[in-house]
């Protein structure tokens, strides 16, 4: 049978991101898919060597434009690490507080695209009409959007008092509201479940041994999440990775689903137990050792490798973001299903090539 | 299995007020403590040169010989950093985000 | 470094530690290199129920050669051509071979030596506060490179 070589991406009507694929379709079904990336490389890897490591914090957080606060309270962490820093408790709730909110922000995001993706445009409007309250709160917090620009080696920048705690906890149940009636779509409604159930199955043994990371790897019945490490204030508030057996694109829709409340329920657990305090400490010295830090992005487990030589610049500043480990997997789903399913396999596993090229 | 959900929602928000703004006619209502736009106050400026280096993408220039704080609107990333280490308190953050950069051009002050 | 637990081998037995460690059900967590002035040094880092355990080499710093370990870990094809591309190390036996088109960049091996480094880091314009006329000096093009600059 004659195969045809089809271009996709890396400017799609799907896509919100910059990847391309070569795909060899027989007829409908996809034979082979090569990729090739590189459109969007930052060299902010590089820049490490030309920027104090404590101005680095903007440019760690602008790895990605939807995770970013998580990218700066990991590149804190590491530098933390390295310096032996006791970052005061109460900036490390705070910073648990932010993380879970850029957590819901980027997943209601994905769940809009995912809507947006299979030609649900009323459902993507109003997922993303929800999302708008999250960001409301978090520039009200921060003073950014996206860019939430308040963590910092050493603590955080601003501070919650206790009126916005409460203002905060009463908007949550508001759109705890709307998310309960959005996910009931997400996940009962039937031309959803059409789109979604058995597309782009990914095995338990796949997962494992292509490294994925994050809702993907979870979707697929691997019980994994790196809050489980206990790092910012997950020693105080126990996280049980949510999971689902399938492996297909549903149950990766249902498993961001069930994070989505999963996040509130810390937010709200850490707003309880917030002790009171300074949010900062003074840091001195420049840092001077190596480590490797992981936290649980959005999109899946994020790995910072530093190296730093005493200087103020670091020697080396690695990462590994969720969205490069989940690739392989990606391509390994994608022979075998129909060409009209490709933008949803790729949007199921929540591709960010930014991120992936730094 | 959920039937007519959808159309529940929709029905519903078919009968309320957007939830959006015409934004360029009707402008956004500042949110307090937003990180909108730098303000310089030329008053109490010592030109000490501190915000140019720290500003993590050169966005500023400070000319001490001439008086002049000059800024690159379309490097800044409005991070704030400025205005932490600022001496005198110089700088502000002001919560419009009315004004968007397109050129190259800097702003001489 | 703490939790993390380094061992350090030397690459004729890469192969067989990776595969005991794939016996065991380690997930390939990430391969790391860095640019040291005279060697470069990969860090091969795995998971087993959240305890992560690294492997070190050392590489001679020049016309450096590394097996790949694809035909064990398959993932391991992105992290061994990025390598490739970075850091001018030559990966033998990659399962998916990108020849040097994974990763665009403007510099090519821009970790290709500490050399390498110096010029790189000379590109970048340096805060010119000292000699700064009234006006910023343009950026220079190295700078912000466009993304299409090398495509």
């Amino acid at each position: 049978m004659a195969r045809t070589v089809i271009p996709f991406g890396p400017q799609h009507p799907v896509l919100p991101e910059p990847v391309h694929l070569d795909l060899v379709v027989e007829d409908e079904k996809v034979i082979e898919a090569r990729p090739s990336i590189g459109f969007v490389h930052r060299g902010l890897e590089k820049l490490a060597e030309t920027k104090d490591f404590i101005e680095f914090v903007y440019v760690a957080e602008r790895i990605c434009g939807i995770c970013s606060f998580i990218h700066g309270q990991t590149y804190c962490q590491a530098i933390e690490t390295i310096m032996n820093i006791a970052v005061p408790p109460r900036a490390v709730y705070l910073r648990t507080v932010w993380g879970e909110l850029s957590r819901l922000h980027s997943h209601l995001l994905w769940l809009g695209l995912m809507a947006d993706g299979m030609g649900f445009e009323n459902l993507f409007m109003h997922t993303w009409r929800v999302r708008e309250k999250i960001l409301a709160i978090i520039e009200a917090t921060t003073g950014g959007r996206v860019i939430f620009g308040s963590c910092k080696v050493g603590g955080v920048r601003r501070d919650i008092d206790a009126a916005a705690i409460t203002r905060i906890l009463g908007e949550l149940n508001e759109i705890e509201k709307d998310m309960r009636g959005l996910t009931k779509i997400l996940l009962d409604d039937n031309s959803v479940k059409a789109r979604l159930c058995g597309v782009g199955v990914l095995t338990r043994a796949q997962a494992h041994d292509l490294g994925c990371v994050g809702p993907m790897m979870r979707a697929s019945g691997i019980a994994q999440d790196m809050r489980q490490l206990g790092y910012a204030a997950f020693n105080e508030i126990k996280v049980e990775p949510i999971t689902r057996t399938e492996g297909d694109s549903y149950a990766r829709c249902a498993v961001r689903c069930g994070e989505l409340f999963q996040s509130l329920d810390i937010i709200r657990q850490a707003f309880a137990k917030i002790p009171d305090g300074p949010v900062e400490v003074k840091v001195t010295g420049n840092p001077t050792g190596e480590t490797i830090t992981r936290t649980e992005q959005p999109r899946g487990e994020v790995v910072y490798h530093l190296k730093a030589t005493g200087t103020k610049f670091l020697q080396r500043f690695r990462v590994r973001t969720p969205t490069f480990a989940n690739l392989p997997a990606m391509l390994q789903v994608l022979p075998g299903c129909d060409l009209a399913d490709v933008p949803m396999i790729i949007l199921t596993i929540d591709p960010c090539i930014s991120c992936t090229e730094r | 299995m959920a039937y007519f959900e959808m159309t529940k929602l929709a029905l519903k928000w078919a009968m309320t007020k957007p939830a959006t703004s015409q934004y360029p006619f009707v402008p956004r209502q500042p949110v307090a403590g937003s990180r909108g736009r730098l303000v310089f106050t030329k008053d109490n400026c010592i030109y000490c040169n501190v915000c140019a280096k720290k500003c993590p993408t050169d966005a500023l220039v400070v000319n001490r010989k001439e008086k002049k704080w000059i800024i690159d609107q379309l490097r800044c990333i409005t991070c704030g950093y400025c205005v932490e280490v600022c001496p005198k308190k110089s700088l502000s953050m002001d919560t419009g985000h009315d004004r968007v950069a397109v050129t190259r051009d800097h702003e001489i002050h | 470094m703490s939790q993390e637990q380094i061992e350090t081998i030397t690459v004729d037995v890469l192969w067989e530690k990776v595969a005991a460690r794939r016996q065991q059900g380690q997930r390939l967590v990430q391969i790391s290199a860095t640019r040291l002035p005279e060697h470069v040094e990969l860090t091969y880092s795995f998971d087993l129920d959240r305890v992560l355990t690294n492997l070190r080499l050392l590489l001679p710093g020049q016309d450096t050669h590394l097996p790949s370990i694809s035909t064990i870990y398959g993932c391991a094809i992105l992290y061994e051509n990025e390598i490739h591309d970075l850091f001018n190390v030559q990966v033998d036996g990659l399962t998916v071979d990108f020849k040097g088109n994974f990763m665009k960049t403007s510099v090519k091996f821009p970790f290709g030596s500490v050399k390498a480094s110096a010029v790189v880091a000379a590109a970048t314009p340096v805060k010119a506060a000292a000699a700064a006329p009234v006006t910023l000096a343009p950026a220079a093009p190295a700078a912000n490179p466009a993304p299409t600059a090398s495509a």
